[in-house]
């Protein structure tokens, strides 16, 4: 399996920790796809282009003694919405940053979004780059449009955990999302001292902080 | 026969000086209990929703709306408790009772010439209030003449049929052109410049000749300074709605008024405007004319087609151009406007509780009013389309609402519900749920920062809904649905009815359950309320009241300055029985007006 991440700490008893984690990418590369595989378990060949943000949760249960929870941001991929991306991305502790093996095009996009993450959100945020419809070239070889050698090497050099990926057919799904909440700071993890992330200091918008603005590192 | 109102033919105008503009009902533009205005509305302008993006807000007093209706609801009283008259009726009628009639109130209903061949089958008498200053609907008068055919009324939409892919032309090119003809209904979008920019039906390679055709005829007009506005091809209505580069054009061979379809029209350019804002929209092609809009637009096809089969299947939200709420006690729905005024975050601007489609709680600032027809997009994008819906139990997205600002975008948080659970859990992603099912916390803000503080103010409200029961209200609203005609009027011959309260910019009527439960019976329903609907909103229509009769039913409009009635019986049942029943059902909605409608929402 391509590009696992570091092996799991498990540890002290009874861990719970929540993650932000937002979803990047061209539109149609199958975002939302994925993350219907991850939480219901399904798949939809017709499925809706997001408006906006969608907002969820799910929650990985990594060893009897560590649950992850995922607040995850299912961004739209439309250009117009393009400026609202900063919103989501900045407090986030990590990204699955996806494009389609089918087009080339789509993993420019990508590496694009990842720039902007590396400049932008947080220090320390975990990037995973998934090229998804991986079952689409099972099917049919020709329709491949990015070498897996290609993107792996990309994404080793990025720093970035990498999968190929299937919404279609859950490939390499669920070890997706475990692989990042493997690498997520689980030690210093918890309910709250994961949102108050000292690097980001004044991003912590906790529900009850109103009128919390102007962070700063909006580039729109 | 005069032929007068939709049935224009060939009909081009000069927008800007146009002596010849249709009377339409005053259509405020705001709803009345979003706003602390006293001054009544009574300008009258033409149906344009985007109209709201220009205009100023202005008000109409709740203190005027309710002295009105209980003025008449006295009127009401002393006119039902008259003797009936048992109407005389002659079949094969001769109309010249009406005809020469030269009196400005009355109006035959003649339908309209694109529907020649259901022309015979229909056939209405005018009727008239006797005093404009009376609203009780007289039964006595009823003693003109009736004539029937036995032939049908509205034509028949095969549904399944109409929302069909059309297959791409080069599968065969014949049979997909006859497709896209065989549609009941098209709307398409051009650029000024010819450019399709959306189509209901059919590729491009399918619409290109038309689209083409379209253009050109529509330049054509323009370049002498008119502006082509509808026209008819023996039973196809077209119209156009011309609007920053953009031509909009429905398609109709369905029994729809010129001012129905535009009204449809504008419902979809706001759609656009809510996704780009105007400046962007101007901007967009004052650079280049011949930018392709669809690119910006991408994914805002799913939402223009929802809403155009919405059209296409009836819509009375749109029809009337007003809001259903749901029906509920006058203190229950005080307590979630407290509750939601209590939770609210200092970053919002509007806050809306939805249920089954229909509204629930309103708040809003005071010096903010909120416009029906941003309301309307609103409920269009989230209730009509599957996207944000299906997207999960919590969105936060960009939109704008022309009748607030067209110049840039709010950020709505919207959060649907499942309230039959005890829990109240939000809905998961994908979890397909009826509209009549779905509650919808919408929060608007002006910050685009406000996600995590909206949110929070949602959690905070349903926790507060639940623990003063409130929740269970609605969910007890939401399931008891809509009642049936019998349980408004007992025993009566109506089978449905729409009433619409002007003064509220809201709707109400009873459950579509038995007779109009399948779409085709209710695009018929909706047939007819058209006709009705246009027979009184058509150009130099004086008539207060208007009486169809087919082989299918028996029908009536009515219209005050305060409200707007259509009812439909059974085919046969006389105009005073029909005439008597309309006047329970007003006597009914204005007893009940507090809990069928949102009166005064909340203001912070
Ligand atoms: N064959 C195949 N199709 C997929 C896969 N994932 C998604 N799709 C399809 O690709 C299309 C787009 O998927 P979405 O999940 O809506 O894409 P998205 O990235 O969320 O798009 P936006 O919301 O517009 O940004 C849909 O028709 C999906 O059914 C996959 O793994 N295999
Ligand atoms: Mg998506």
């Amino acid at each position: 399996m391509a590009g696992r991440g570091p092996a799991g700490r498990s540890g002290a008893g009874g861990r719970f920790a929540q993650f932000k984690l937002v979803l990047l990418g061209e539109s149609a590369v199958g975002k939302s796809s994925l993350v219907l595989r991850f939480v219901k378990d399904q798949f939809d060949d017709y499925r809706e282009s997001t408006i906006g943000a969608a907002f969820l949760t799910q929650t990985v249960t990594l060893d009897e003694n560590t649950t992850v929870k995922f607040e995850i941001w299912d961004t739209a991929g439309q250009e117009r919405y393009k400026s609202l991306a900063p919103m989501y991305y900045r407090n986030a502790h990590c990204a699955v940053v996806v494009y389609d093996i089918t087009q080339a095009s789509s993993l420019d996009k990508a590496k694009s979004w990842i720039k902007e993450l590396q400049r932008q959100a947080n220090e320390n945020i975990i990037i995973a780059l998934a090229g998804n419809k991986k079952d689409t070239v099972d099917e049919n070889p020709d329709k491949r449009a990015v070498p897996t050698a290609d993107a792996e090497a990309y994404a080793k050099e990025a720093g970035l955990l990498f999968f190929e990926t299937s919404a279609k057919t859950s490939y390499n799904v669920k070890e997706l999302f475990t692989a990042i909440a493997k690498k997520l700071p689980l030690d210093q993890a918890g309910p709250r001292n994961l949102r108050a992330n000292p690097r980001t200091g004044p991003l912590d918008l906790r529900p009850e902080a109103t009128g919390q603005q102007g962070a700063g590192n909006c580039n729109c | 026969m005069s032929q007068h109102g939709d049935q224009v033919e060939h009909e081009v105008q000069d927008v800007s000086s146009d002596p010849h503009r249709p009377p339409l009902p005053p259509r405020p533009s705001t709803l009345s209990f979003f706003q602390d205005g006293s001054k009544p509305n009574t300008s009258s302008r033409p149906p344009t929703r985007a109209g709201l993006v220009s205009r100023a807000t202005t008000a109409l007093s709740v203190a005027d709306a309710n002295a009105f209706s209980s003025g008449s609801v006295r009127n009401l009283r002393s006119v039902s408790s008259q003797n009936i008259s048992s109407p005389s009726r002659s079949k094969s009628a001769s109309r010249t009772a009406s005809e020469t009639a030269d009196d400005s109130s009355i109006r035959s209903l003649e339908l309209s010439s694109e529907h020649a061949q259901e022309q015979d089958s229909i056939f209405g008498e005018a009727f008239h209030n006797k005093r404009s200053d009376d609203f009780g609907l007289d039964s006595g008068f009823l003693s003109t003449n009736e004539a029937r055919e036995e032939t049908e009324l509205v034509p028949q939409v095969d549904f399944d049929q109409e929302f069909a892919d059309v297959p791409d032309e080069h599968d065969d090119d014949e049979l997909a052109h006859n497709l896209w003809k065989a549609k009941k209904k098209h709307f398409l979008i051009l650029s000024a410049a010819g450019k399709p920019i959306y189509t209901r039906h059919g590729s491009d390679a399918i619409i290109s000749s038309y689209v083409g055709i379209i253009q050109t005829i529509i330049s054509a007009y323009t370049s002498w300074d008119n502006q082509l506005r509808s026209f008819l091809a023996d039973d196809t209505k077209f119209v156009i709605l011309s609007q920053t580069n953009l031509f909009l054009v429905a398609i109709s061979t369905l029994p729809e008024s010129e001012v129905q379809l535009r009204a449809q029209l504008d419902a979809l350019y706001m759609q656009i405007l809510s996704t780009l804002t105007l400046p962007t929209l101007s901007h967009i092609f004052s650079v280049r004319p011949s930018t392709d809009l669809r690119r910006p637009l991408q994914g805002t096809e799913v939402l223009l087609s929802a809403l155009a089969d919405s059209f296409t299947r009836g819509s009375p939200s749109t029809l009337l151009t007003s809001l259903e709420s749901l029906r509920m006690r006058k203190a229950h729905r005080k307590i979630i406007n407290d509750t939601m005024v209590k939770a609210r975050v200092d970053d919002l601007l509007y806050g809306l509780i939805v249920a089954g489609g229909r509204l629930v709680s309103v708040i809003r600032p005071k010096k903010h009013s909120l416009h029906p027809g941003d309301l309307q997009l609103i409920f269009n994008m989230l209730f009509e389309a599957e996207g944000i819906k299906a997207g999960g139990g919590e969105s936060f997205l960009p939109i704008c609402l022309p009748g607030f600002n067209n110049r840039g975008y709010l950020y709505m948080y919207v959060s649907f519900l499942d309230v039959a659970s005890e829990a109240v859990r939000e809905l998961d992603i994908d979890e397909k749920i009826a509209k009549e099912d779905a509650v919808a916390i919408i929060l608007l803000s002006a910050n685009k920062e406000s996600f995590e503080d909206l949110q929070s103010m949602k959690s905070y409200l349903i926790h507060e809904l639940r623990k003063n029961g409130s929740m269970k209200v609605i969910h007890r609203a939401v399931q008891n649905g809509r009642p049936l005609p019998t349980d408004i009027v007992p025993g009566t011959a109506l089978r449905h009815f729409l009433y619409k309260s002007k003064g509220n910019v809201q709707f109400f009527m009873p459950s579509f359950e038995a007779q109009f439960s399948d779409s085709q019976s209710r695009r018929q329903l909706f047939s007819i309320y058209g006709l009705l609907h246009a027979s009184v909103h058509a150009k130099f229509a004086t008539v207060k009241v208007q009486h169809m009769v087919n082989t299918t039913c028996s029908a009536l409009a009515w219209v005050t300055p305060m409200f707007e009635l259509y009812c439909i019986a059974s085919a046969g049942t006389p105009r005073n029985a029909l005439a008597q029943n309309a006047n329970k059902v007003v006597q009914y909605i204005q007893r009940e007006e507090e809990r069928i409608f949102l009166i005064g929402g909340a203001t912070f």
